[in-house]
């Protein structure tokens, strides 16, 4: 704080002159700890990531139209950086769920998720993507992509316009400028668990549920057979239930993603077992 | 005698085709209450050869199906393009307990996939069908969802309105009211671990097939195209079987969009289904309200004031202009401009859209027209915005796609000479719009049976004759000028007075009986078979779907090109996935 003659000495300013070095050391070098710098990392990251967000070109229904007029001219999606439509999974980044999910395309969808490398995300667009949306109630509608795969972000509207499309994609990048590799699950140890793909049969059959589909159909034959002893309509049914423990896909036996099933949980049961009965 | 006097007869007069029909083939025949012609199912293939030989009854329009609580109707709308004439309602009855009638495919082959919806909606079997596998849902899926008595997993009540939605005063989302918490059933006992999955087309897999061994052994393979690919424009399959890179056969399945349309349908009230309307092909949603409107509006018998008529035209004509438009830039797209024409056709189609925005409130999803009439009346900015667009703009938007793409190159190599559809096929195949014009048969509803008040425009009905993809990329750019002709018209014309005709009421009543409603919609004829049975919701809803019956001719189309012909074939068919599955 010393003034001599009106000029301000620079080593007049400190008192100490260990603490000069330090300062000096500070100017010309980068200290900084281990938390910042991952701030630092994941600040770069996050920005690149999020700037060149690529999509996959995966259309399918209603939605999909809006979410070309997002890419045209008008809309102008590369604003975002987020043009580069992919047709390959393995290329995107990211999957707009476009449309409404039939039972017959949820295996493909599933699939395709699955193929795609991490980091990905997904956009739920519209009412169907969302929830299932005017078809809801029809037989062969799935209520909502989320009953499958994980979505990210939900964009309402049916069609969503592609303003609303453009906010769910700036809602995404915010999203990932939250992220951290401290946290981001892609850089976890353990392997990444895949989406289970559900299977075709009478309905569709999300293979999570197996135990409890079996369950159900055990508890439903022995009640027919305490009951009245009669036929059932698969009447070879207690044989084969024994003989054939694998699910068969063209005769080739598969498993429901090679884990053991989880042991179904006895309110699961019960809950099963009083909707049925109601 | 009886075959000079055939040629006289005319289909839509129902009494004179049923005496000639009952002097050939003795009792073959009855009339109904409905007027149309019930055929025993003995007879059915020789009354439906008579028809279309010596009746000219050459166009199967629609194959659909009813389920009454004491017998299966299939019911058949033939119409006669060479005569320009219709329709005649030909029927077959099918008892409950095994449904079997005779299939129409040596015929009509336009009825093949049709007869396979009926199959896999109804359980109707067909006899002599060349492919009868289910065509929406997967093969292995439980139960024919058409039927009166099928039930979906979601299932609250026969008809809407629903007594309540919320009992004893609170919400209960459907995940809640089911078993699996997802909209799924299985039959009682189901056991997974029995079951063995169908695997036929629902996955995409490549099969190897050694079929044939010669001196150069060339395999034939199976290629499966979609549903998830860039060209099929949107979820749609093909199974290509290939013998090196030439197309042997090509199978098209559909279904990943099926949402259950009629079957919604026909749970909801009848205005109910206008919205829904607008997601079949979902391009064009004016001109599908159009359709459906003109359908219910015949059974009702209610009377649409002029301006109402008018704005229809208007909005249908633009929905033409920006169908058209998409389709184009798309099959650019397709045959490797990738995105560039498309941006331009996009541009166009934009500002037809703000229109709709401002006249429906939505861009796509418009839910504009009403039975009697329309929703809303034109905004104060809407016509002159239109003027500027139908004479400043569009003419010359459409000259400038013409300038830059149809002497291209790459359009003529790729387009003339590829997919040829000769005209007595495109009939056969019941195909429709710019598909069976672009084989010189000039085939238009707005021309053959004025509907709304086109009877008023002076346009041509434009054709090529090649067939091929070319000429249907022509003929959809020559419609568009027309389309524009029209608009000139139609808004110079345009009345004063009121847009909703008929009486006011909560709720629509539709008098029992049977309507056929059919609308030239950019794709082509796009149809509404709507029965009612007096109540409040229709008793059976029917689409007949142009883009769906289009495909029944793609595999022949194919033959003998190359793969990368298909994408461009599929292109110049314009397909829209939600009016193919519904």
């Amino acid at each position: 704080m010393a003034e001599t003659n009106g000029h301000t000495s620079p080593i007049s300013l400190i008192d100490d002159e260990d603490q000069f070095i330090i300062e000096q050391v500070k100017q010309s070098v980068l200290v900084t700890t281990v938390d910042k710098l991952i701030d630092l990392v994941d600040n770069i990251n996050n920005w690149g990531r999020r700037s060149s967000l690529w999509p996959m070109q995966f259309g399918l229904a209603c939605c999909a139209i809006e979410m070309i007029c997002t890419a045209a001219s008008r809309y102008d999606i590369s604003r975002f950086g987020a043009e580069l439509f992919r047709p390959s999974p393995r290329q995107a980044d990211f999957m707009i769920v476009s449309g409404t999910v039939t039972k017959k395309m949820v295996p493909q969808i599933v699939r395709l998720y699955n193929q795609m490398p991490e980091p990905k995300y997904v956009i739920s667009m519209g009412a169907c993507a969302t929830g299932g949306g005017p078809f809801k109630e029809g037989y062969n509608v799935v209520s909502g992509i989320d009953k499958y795969i994980p979505v990210d972000v939900y964009v309402p509207g049916c069609p969503p316009t592609p303003q609303a499309l453009l906010h769910g994609l700036m809602t995404l990048q915010a999203k990932i400028d939250n992220e951290s590799i401290r946290t981001a699950r892609w850089y976890r140890s353990g392997e990444v668990e895949e989406a289970p793909i559900p299977i075709l049969g009478p309905d569709i059959i999300d293979v999570r549920q197996i135990p409890d589909i079996r369950a159900e159909a055990m508890r439903v034959r022995a009640a027919t057979q305490t009951v009245g002893g009669t036929a059932t309509d698969r009447p070879d049914s207690t044989s084969t239930a024994t003989a054939a423990k694998t699910l068969k896909v063209d005769g080739h036996a598969v498993s429901p993603k090679g884990k053991t099933a989880p042991p179904l949980s006895a309110e699961r049961l019960a809950q099963v077992k009083s909707l049925k009965k109601t | 005698m009886v075959i000079a006097e055939a040629t006289t007869v005319k289909l839509s007069e129902i009494d004179a085709v049923l005496k000639q029909v009952n002097a050939l083939f003795p009792n073959a025949a009855t009339k109904d209450t409905n007027g149309s012609l019930v055929v025993a199912n003995d007879k059915l293939v020789d009354v439906a050869n008579y028809l279309k030989d010596d009746l000219a009854a050459d166009y199967c329009s629609s194959v659909t199906s009813v389920d009454y609580p004491d017998r299966f109707e299939v019911v058949y709308h033939l119409y006669s393009v060479s005569k320009q004439e219709g329709p005649l309602v030909m029927k077959a009855h099918a008892d409950k307990g095994n449904p079997i009638v005779p299939s129409m495919v040596s015929v009509w082959a336009g009825a093949n996939l049709q007869e396979r919806e009926v199959y896999d909606m109804m359980g109707i079997r067909f006899a002599g069908h060349p492919n009868l596998k289910r065509v929406l849902m997967w093969e292995g899926f439980e139960g024919y969802p058409l039927r009166k008595d099928y039930k979906e997993p979601y299932y609250e009540e026969e008809k809407k309105p629903y007594d309540s939605r919320h009992p004893g005063g609170h919400h209960q989302r459907a995940e809640e009211r089911v078993p699996w918490g997802k909209n799924v059933q299985y039959p009682a006992g189901f056991d997974p671990d029995e079951m063995t999955v169908i695997k036929t087309e629902n996955l995409p897999l490549v099969d190897a097939l050694d079929l044939r061994a010669g001196r150069f052994k060339t395999d034939r393979f199976i290629v499966n195209m979609g549903p998830q690919h860039p060209s099929t424009h949107g979820v749609f399959q093909m199974r290509i079987t290939l013998d090196g890179e030439t197309i042997v056969d090509l199978e098209p399945v559909m279904g990943y969009l099926h949402r259950n349309h009629e079957k919604i349908g026909e749970r909801n009230m009848w205005l109910m289904n206008m919205p829904f309307t607008d997601r079949l092909d979902y391009i064009c949603s004016m001109g599908n309200n159009l359709g459906y409107a003109l359908a219910v509006e015949k059974l009702m018998g209610v009377e649409v004031p002029e301006r109402a008529q008018y704005i229809r035209v208007i909005m249908a004509e633009l929905t033409r202009i920006a169908n058209h438009f998409w389709a184009i830039g798309f099959l650019l797209n397709d045959l490797g401009a990738f995105f560039t024409p498309s941006l331009y056709a996009i541009e166009e189609r934009e500002l037809i859209l703000d229109l709709f925005e401002m006249t429906a409130g939505s861009r796509m999803m418009c839910n504009y027209m009403r039975f009697g009439g329309i929703a809303a009346d034109l905004p104060e900015e809407f016509l002159p915005l239109c003027h500027d667009l139908v004479y400043n703009r569009m003419n010359r938007k459409i000259d400038e796609m013409d300038t830059y793409l149809s002497q291209n190159e790459i359009v003529l190599a790729r387009g003339k000479g590829i997919g040829i559809l000769p005209p007595d096929m495109a009939i056969n195949y019941s195909t429709a719009g710019p598909v069976l014009r672009g084989s010189g048969v000039p085939y238009d509803v707005r021309r053959a049976q004025p509907y709304s008040i086109y009877d008023r425009f002076d346009f041509k009905v434009c054709t090529r004759s090649e067939g091929d993809v070319y000429a249907r990329y022509a003929v959809r750019l020559d419609e568009m000028r027309e389309s524009v002709n029209i608009l000139k018209q139609a808004m110079n014309q345009l009345p004063a007075g009121p847009i909703m005709g008929g009486r006011k009421a909560w709720q629509i009543r539709v008098p029992k009986g049977e309507a056929y409603g059919r609308v030239e919609n950019p794709k082509g004829e796009l149809g509404f078979f709507v029965v009612s049975d007096g109540s409040a919701n229709p008793y059976r809803y029917h689409v007949r779907a142009t883009s769906y019956i289009n495909l029944n001719v793609l595999g022949e189309l194919c033959k003998g090109h190359t793969v990368a012909d298909v994408v461009a074939i599929l292109g110049s068919i314009d397909i829209v996935l939600g009016e193919v599955d519904r």
